[in-house]
């Protein structure tokens, strides 16, 4: 068989789209996340472990017997809380945000491999909880409730970033906070509300990865899927339909990629294809990024009376 | 809104006692103003004097120490600029509040709903921002980019942005800083318009000639007081001149000399910019010893490269430029500095001068290479220092003496550094970016009588500035830029402020008239 009918069989297929959907749904999260953050001009590098975070804590609520529900819930105050800590040490106190956002993804993974441990010092094999099921639709569409939730949400963040006034107002203080101020709007207050917004959607993401896509919670399972969205939003210029777009693509290379390691047959190295996704992300970020136009705040600290 | 009476219209704000305190510096001391609708009030000072700090405790970027503010009758709330909209003040910044990435339509409309609401509305913030801009003649359109508008367009925004909010009370901070004479007229214009309908107006300068253009009553600030309020009409400019500045002022004078060989000449000079038009295209210029030239135009139109090219940060694209006669190939910004070129940076702050280093480490940024400061790669922190002293003293230099730190530096003995840095050792072409920004008038003094000595001394000097009266002053020829394009030098006495206008508006058809002769070559 060569090469491009395997290439053809594989995008034919039910299954991969089915699996295309699933990979990308923290994808889609989690960038949704950053991006809300960064739109209000707080770039976040807390969001490897506010998605850690998240996935521990939603897994935990429900191995302490909550329902789902109420562990999606949980991993989003989570994420929240962490995000507000982020948020005060950056906005009000105006810290570098790169330097916090390591500290926070530091706090994060410990943190909660900490509270894991805490619970459950003896576990050698992980203890699993009874995770989502995916709907009963036919095909690439059997996905569980979170996935349908997080492309509902891109709709959501896009309406209310463009169509009301509290988007207006985020994206007025990712873009100029002084013009926001001189209009009367707290800055403060806004851009605290959007990171702790966007890092509830971050541990969203987390959540997917405990009570949909797995049953379990382990060490590293966030795996540097927090660094990818912070890429997947340049290559989004910051828009929310685009963010879905990136996830999505991102997605297609990482199920190609599996599948082709199993065709392959082990002739080549396995490495190779692991790496295809981050390859042809980092072309498509230098084909697109070039031409985005960033929120001109980002990553400035804004206090009140100086210029 | 209340049609003001017949004879004294009301009082819309009263500011009494305002008192304000930066550090050591009393910025504003015991300043008491009001203000009355349909009127047009100046506030006429030097850089410093504390205008701006005044306005923006009025609109409540600033806490006052001491001190209130009463609007339409009502005491205000300090330090809430949302206090200061509600009341029905608007301020329009010297450098604009917008944000570039934005529309027009979004940049008038945020802060303007309460924040939860489900849905923006749009059509009506349209229909308003459409109806204020007809009714007092403030063309915009809603959807464009604000990043995509011209200066003069960006401030309609901003006005508009204020009378959206219903603002009875505007502020303008040194608002015809970037606009050309003519761009400026029309503000006026606006003006005229805002306070026949009864708002009342505060507009900030230190422009003289703008003062009796638009305004009704004058108050000057001098070192953080107010040293008289006067109505326009009863006063003139000596007097207004005298009571900013504390003494009386001479303006420069340069004596006729007869220009000698060329130290700078630009054929056909084009820098290409990453996208769009060239930023200079097919420039043409000769300085020669014994002249200013002046550089006349809108801020962008290639001056920035213009000074960069011949500080050698850039190179050109096509074109030939030489220096006393030779030409430079690969210029770089040392290489220029051995060539005799002294340089006065735009920006004294970002390119001038390093604010946390000391005043002799500065001194000697541009030759710490001289045998004279270092030897085998060591500096001689001595003979540095010994140096810094001197120029300290030639150049009048305010400080704690060469070790100070030069960010503890006011502006103008900033400048007065760099003067010296760049004058001490006699340079042959002095490229002078906008000389006396933000100085006050004794600075600009000192920086004109400096500039035009180097001038008599032999030096050619390009004179890059925004502000015309200081061009006209000082250059004996002018050129200006449009575009990245240069008209031929135009002889100081043969044109006119207004000339000058409509040139930096691109209307070149005029040069026929101001110089026939080489127009018809060209």
């Amino acid at each position: 068989m060569d090469f491009l009918s395997i290439i053809l069989d594989i995008l034919l297929s039910a299954a991969f789209w089915t699996a295309v959907l699933r990979i990308a749904t923290p994808y889609v999260l989690g960038t949704l996340g950053e991006l809300v953050c960064e739109r209000a001009g707080v770039l976040n590098l807390g969001i490897e472990g506010i998605m850690t975070l998240g996935a521990m804590a939603g897994w935990m609520a429900v191995y302490q017997g909550a329902d789902l529900w109420t562990g999606v819930l949980a991993a989003a105050a989570c994420g929240a809380l962490l995000g507000l800590l982020h948020a005060a040490l950056t906005v009000p106190l105006g810290l570098s945000q790169h330097v916090t956002g390591i500290g926070v993804t530091l706090l994060g993974t410990s943190l909660s491999y900490f509270v894991y441990r805490l619970v459950l010092p003896q576990a050698s094999t992980p203890p699993t909880i009874e995770p989502f099921q995916p709907l009963a639709l036919p095909g690439a569409l059997a996905q569980t409730p979170l996935t349908y939730l997080a492309f509902l949400l891109v709709a959501v963040v896009a309406y209310v970033l463009y169509r009301t006034p509290v988007g207006l107002a985020v994206r007025m203080v990712g873009e100029n906070p002084a013009a926001a101020e001189a209009q009367g709007l707290n800055v403060t207050a806004i851009r605290i509300g959007a990171v702790m917004a966007g890092s509830a959607l971050m541990a969203l993401a987390g959540a997917f990865l405990t009570l949909s896509a797995f049953n379990a919670f382990f060490f590293n399972m966030v795996n540097g899927r927090g660094w990818i969205c912070i890429a997947l939003v340049v290559f989004a210029s910051w828009r929310p339909g685009k963010a879905l777009l990136g996830a999505l693509l991102f997605a297609v290379f990482d199920a190609l990629q599996l599948r082709l390691q199993q065709a392959s047959g082990g002739i080549l190295p396995y490495q190779l294809f692991l790496m295809m996704p981050y390859l042809l992300s980092i072309l498509a970020l230098v084909l697109v990024a070039r031409r985005a136009s960033y929120p001109r705040a980002l990553m400035i600290p804004y206090r009140k009376g100086e210029r | 809104m209340s049609s003001p009476v017949k004879g004294r219209p009301e009082v819309v704000l009263r500011l009494a006692g305002i008192s304000k305190r930066f550090g050591p510096l009393l910025a504003n001391d015991g300043i008491s103003l009001t203000l009355r609708a349909g009127e047009v009030l100046a506030l006429l000072g030097e850089n410093g004097a504390g205008k701006t700090t005044l306005m923006n405790i009025l609109f409540g970027h600033y806490v006052a120490d001491e001190g209130t503010i009463e609007a339409f009758g009502r005491p205000l709330p300090p330090g809430s600029p949302r206090a200061a909209l509600e009341a029905g003040i608007g301020m329009v910044h010297q450098h604009f509040t917008l944000a570039d990435n934005l529309s027009v339509l979004d940049n008038v409309a945020v802060g303007t709903e309460s924040l939860w609401r489900w849905r923006s509305d749009r059509g009506a913030a349209r229909r308003r921002l459409l109806d204020l801009s007809q009714r007092f003649g403030l063309e915009v359109r809603p959807d464009a980019l604000v990043g995509d508008l011209s200066v003069g367009e960006r401030q309609r925004v901003e006005i508009l942005k204020a009378l959206y909010r219903d603002a009875r009370i505007l502020i303008l901070d040194e608002p015809t800083a970037v606009l050309t004479p003519q761009e400026s007229a029309g503000l006026f214009e606006t003006l005229r318009r805002l306070t026949a309908d009864g708002l009342a107006v505060v507009f900030i300068s230190h422009k003289m000639n703008e003062v009796f253009a638009a305004s009704d009553t004058v108050a000057v600030l001098r070192a953080g007081k107010l040293v008289a309020t006067h109505a326009t009409a009863s006063t003139d400019r000596a007097k207004l001149a005298e009571l900013m500045v504390g003494r009386s002022v001479k303006p420069p004078a340069p004596a006729p000399l007869s220009p000698g060989e060329p130290v700078l000449e630009l054929a056909g000079i084009t820098v290409a910019s990453g996208h769009g038009r060239p930023l200079l295209d097919g420039a043409d210029l000769t300085v020669r010893r014994h002249q200013v030239v002046g550089i006349a135009g809108v801020s962008g139109n290639g001056q920035t490269a213009l000074a960069e090219l011949v500080s050698g940060l850039i190179r050109p694209d096509s074109g030939k430029l030489s220096l006393k006669g030779s030409v430079v190939e690969h210029g770089d910004p040392a290489d220029m500095v051995r060539r005799g070129v002294a340089r006065i940076p735009e920006d004294r702050h970002s390119a001038g001068l390093v604010g946390t280093m000391a005043v002799w480490e500065n001194l000697i940024a541009e030759r710490y290479h001289d045998s004279a400061f270092s030897r085998f790669g060591v500096l001689r922190r001595g003979a540095a220092k010994t140096y810094a002293r001197e120029v300290i003293e030639e150049f009048d230099v305010r400080c704690p003496g060469p070790d100070a730190r030069t960010q503890l530096l006011s502006g103008g003995n900033m400048q007065k550094l760099i003067l010296g840095r760049t004058l001490a050792h006699g340079p042959d072409l002095i490229l002078a970016s906008q000389p006396t920004r933000g100085l006050d008038i004794g600075a600009v003094s000192y920086v004109h009588s400096r500039l035009l000595d180097a001038r008599a001394a032999g030096a050619g000097v390009l004179l890059i500035s925004e502000d015309l009266d200081e061009i006209l002053a000082l250059a004996d020829c002018v050129t200006v830029a449009y575009h990245g394009r240069l008209t031929p030098l135009l002889p100081h006495d043969r044109v006119s402020v207004s000339q000058l206008g409509l040139l930096m508006a691109g209307h070149w058809d005029i040069l026929r008239d101001i110089l026939p002769e080489t127009v018809d070559a060209a």
